[in-house]
């Protein structure tokens, strides 16, 4: 399965608005998609669900881990690795 | 009457009648279902109906209170959309064949309480807007959502506990102010009574079944002081305050982003006291120009280990990304026997003030200093501030020279490892009377002194300002005080070095022409202070406050020095 470490950058961390972009450009592709806070160790959950990537507790400096399955998983990386790089268009 | 203290939310004062909410408790219903498919459908209609209320309320909150508070539903809408939670609630009702009611109970109470165990502050307020939603998909599902009391006439709304989605309800023309028993100051209702302007208090000790409707309140939400039940006596002293105090402020607040000049135009820095993400915040939207203290003691307590380095550094860095480029003066870990830290494993002792504390645990603790300092050079080394590093109760220069020699340690290994480290400047707390009579000599050691007057009063005076009985004699205006400050002053000007002070005393207005008069170079204090004490000092020329602070010095007791001062501030 293609996956991709990540640090979150954005002062809020995986929260707010950065949450509700990240987990909306998750939501545009077909594949499925899971994301891990590795900082903390947590299991990964649904990139798409808001109240899961919540639940990660995800703060600024934090490394995560994005996995993707099925159709359009390289190009779904790819959207969630820039949004990160582009400190989700801040 | 009810008297009490609660924490300072919104500014400002409201007076006015108590109405307390007391939100219908919606009971859940548990039963199994045998239709679950109508069920279903039940469900979606309730949740889609929720999403149209929502939007409406995203869009009043635009218009009452701006764009991020709208943002503030835009994702109560989003939770409803959320695949995870509805797969949940499908599962119960169609395969469980629960009813909706306690589906969406379960399930969003789920999330709620996996929010609450998360240790950041800002994520465990997210529960409340969870708990929001699933009240509002509640209401819904019982066919009772217009039962929510209405605020009809202006007054000051009292409650157990607040969800956005109350608060934006109510008609601002009507809500004097918000006082809540729960809630902490980054809640989301918080947020949202700063933006309309509404002066509240949160976690104020009331008991709501004691509270008669319509009796008068008193609400500071300056001070975090509530009154409930107030006499004509008090309401009208408070009615007294709150004009003079708006009227005043205004002005404050219309000047609060310009510097701080004297008429002769004498500038001195006028920076916060702060002790996390949002009091930075608060300082910079008061105006400070950078943070003059910055506690670091949250980082320590109530756990039950030593804070991470990764950690502590994401803290810091959040702090200085915020301040952008300001000066940024941390003090190391200032704790001793009067906190609770035990795995630091301090014993009780008789005197903790005189104690094992502070900047003492170093010879024992190096590796405590040693991961702070590292932790504030990587944050430093990843932004842009000016960071400034102050060492709390030095008492002798053997201190100031092992903790340099630490400091030089850490920096090194982080070199070693590729850090690009920015000038830090290194200073020391003036707080201990022996430090204050040699600062010629420690002047020689560090960049600058800052002067903690609350425990210089306290160490100088011999009193223990947190003891009632004698607590009236610890006052910063006692002429012994204000010589150990001229002599700190004088010491580290002679040698080139400059002075702040983040005591209680450089955020008092009537202090401002003496300090000045003594040549304080930087005034840091509770945010809230910076327009009141900015204004004070755009009052007065330099060389009459010269002069003042000469005689201040001649006069033999604190009441002497009142008096005088409260003279000279009248009479210019």
């Amino acid at each position: 399965m293609p996956s991709t470490l990540l640090t979150v950058t954005h002062s809020a961390g995986l929260h707010a608005r950065p949450a509700a972009e990240f987990v909306k450009t998750a939501g545009a592709y077909p594949c499925q998609i899971t994301v891990r806070n590795v900082t903390d160790d947590k299991p990964a959950v649904n990139a798409k669900s808001i109240l899961s990537v919540l639940t990660l507790g995800v703060n600024q400096g934090y490394q995560i881990e994005i996995s993707a399955e099925g159709e359009s998983a390289a190009a779904a990386l790819q959207a969630l690795t820039d949004l990160i790089a582009n400190n989700f268009g801040e | 009457m009810q008297h009490c203290k609660g924490l300072p939310a919104s500014g400002g004062i409201a007076i006015g009648k108590a109405w307390v909410y007391r939100p219908q408790r919606i009971k859940v219903p548990r039963h199994p279902v045998e239709d679950s498919e109508q069920e279903w459908q039940r469900l979606q209609h309730a949740f889609a109906c929720a999403r149209t209320q929502l939007q409406e309320l995203a869009a009043r909150a635009q218009t009452a209170a701006g764009k991020e508070e709208a943002a503030i539903f835009a994702a109560h809408q989003l939770f409803l959309e959320d695949a995870e939670l509805l797969a949940a609630v499908q599962h119960l009702i169609q395969d469980e064949h629960l009813n909706a009611e306690a589906a969406v109970a379960d399930s969003f109470e789920h999330y709620a309480e996996m929010l609450l165990a998360l240790e950041d502050t800002y994520f465990q307020a997210r529960a409340q807007d969870v708990r929001d939603v699933k009240q509002r998909v509640l209401r819904l599902l019982s066919g009772k959502e217009n039962d929510v009391p209405i605020l009809s006439a202006a007054a000051i709304v009292i409650a157990e506990d607040l969800t956005p989605s109350d608060t934006i309800q109510f008609d601002r023309c009507n809500i004097l102010g918000i006082c809540t028993v729960r809630g902490g100051p980054t809640s989301h209702t918080v947020i949202l009574a700063r933006a309309l302007g509404v002066p509240a208090v949160v976690s104020a000790p009331l008991d709501l079944s004691k509270i008669a409707e319509g009796a008068m309140v008193v609400l500071d939400g300056d001070s975090g002081e509530v009154i409930v039940g107030a006499t004509p006596e008090t309401i009208a002293q408070a009615r007294q305050r709150a004009d003079s105090w708006q009227q005043q402020r205004a002005v404050e607040l219309a000047a609060s982003h310009q510097p701080a000049l004297t008429r002769d135009g004498h500038q001195v820095e006028v920076v916060a006291n702060v002790g996390s993400l949002e009091d930075a915040q608060q300082a910079l939207a008061m105006g400070a120009e950078g943070i003059g203290l910055l506690r670091t003691e949250f980082l320590y307590l109530n756990r039950c280990q030593l804070p991470a380095e990764n950690e502590q550094v994401e803290i810091y860095r959040r702090i200085f990304e915020v301040m952008a480029g300001r000066p940024v003066v941390v003090r190391t870990l200032d704790i001793g026997g009067d906190k609770p830290a035990p795995y630091l494993h301090i014993q009780t002792e008789s005197n903790p003030f005189l104690g094992w504390r502070a900047i003492r645990m170093m010879s024992e603790r190096p590796d405590i200093l040693i991961n702070q300092l590292s932790a504030l050079l990587i944050a430093a080394a990843k932004t842009t501030t000016d960071l400034r590093i102050m060492l709390p109760l030095v008492s002798c220069l053997g201190e100031v020279k092992q903790a340099k020699t630490l400091f030089d340690q850490a920096a090194s290994v982080l070199r070693e490892q590729g850090y690009q480290l920015p000038e830090v400047q290194f200073g020391i707390m003036i707080e201990v009377p022996s430090a204050a009579l040699l600062a010629s000599h420690f002047a020689l050691q560090v960049d600058f002194f800052s002067i903690g007057t609350n425990d210089l009063t306290q160490y100088t005076l011999a009193v223990d300002r947190t003891n009632e009985r004698v607590a009236s004699l610890a006052s910063p205006y006692h002429p012994a005080v204000l010589k150990l400050i001229a002599e700190t002053i004088r010491a580290a000007h002679a040698h080139g070095k400059w002075v702040g002070m983040c005591g209680e005393f450089a955020g008092d207005p009537m202090a401002a022409p003496l300090l000045l008069g003594l040549g304080l170079d930087e005034f840091s204090m509770a945010p809230a202070s910076i327009p009141t004490v900015k204004q004070a000092i755009r009052r007065w020329r330099w060389d009459e406050c010269k002069q003042i602070a000469q005689i201040a010095l001649g006069f033999a007791t604190a009441a002497a020095v009142r008096t005088y001062l409260q003279g000279v501030v009248r009479s210019s």
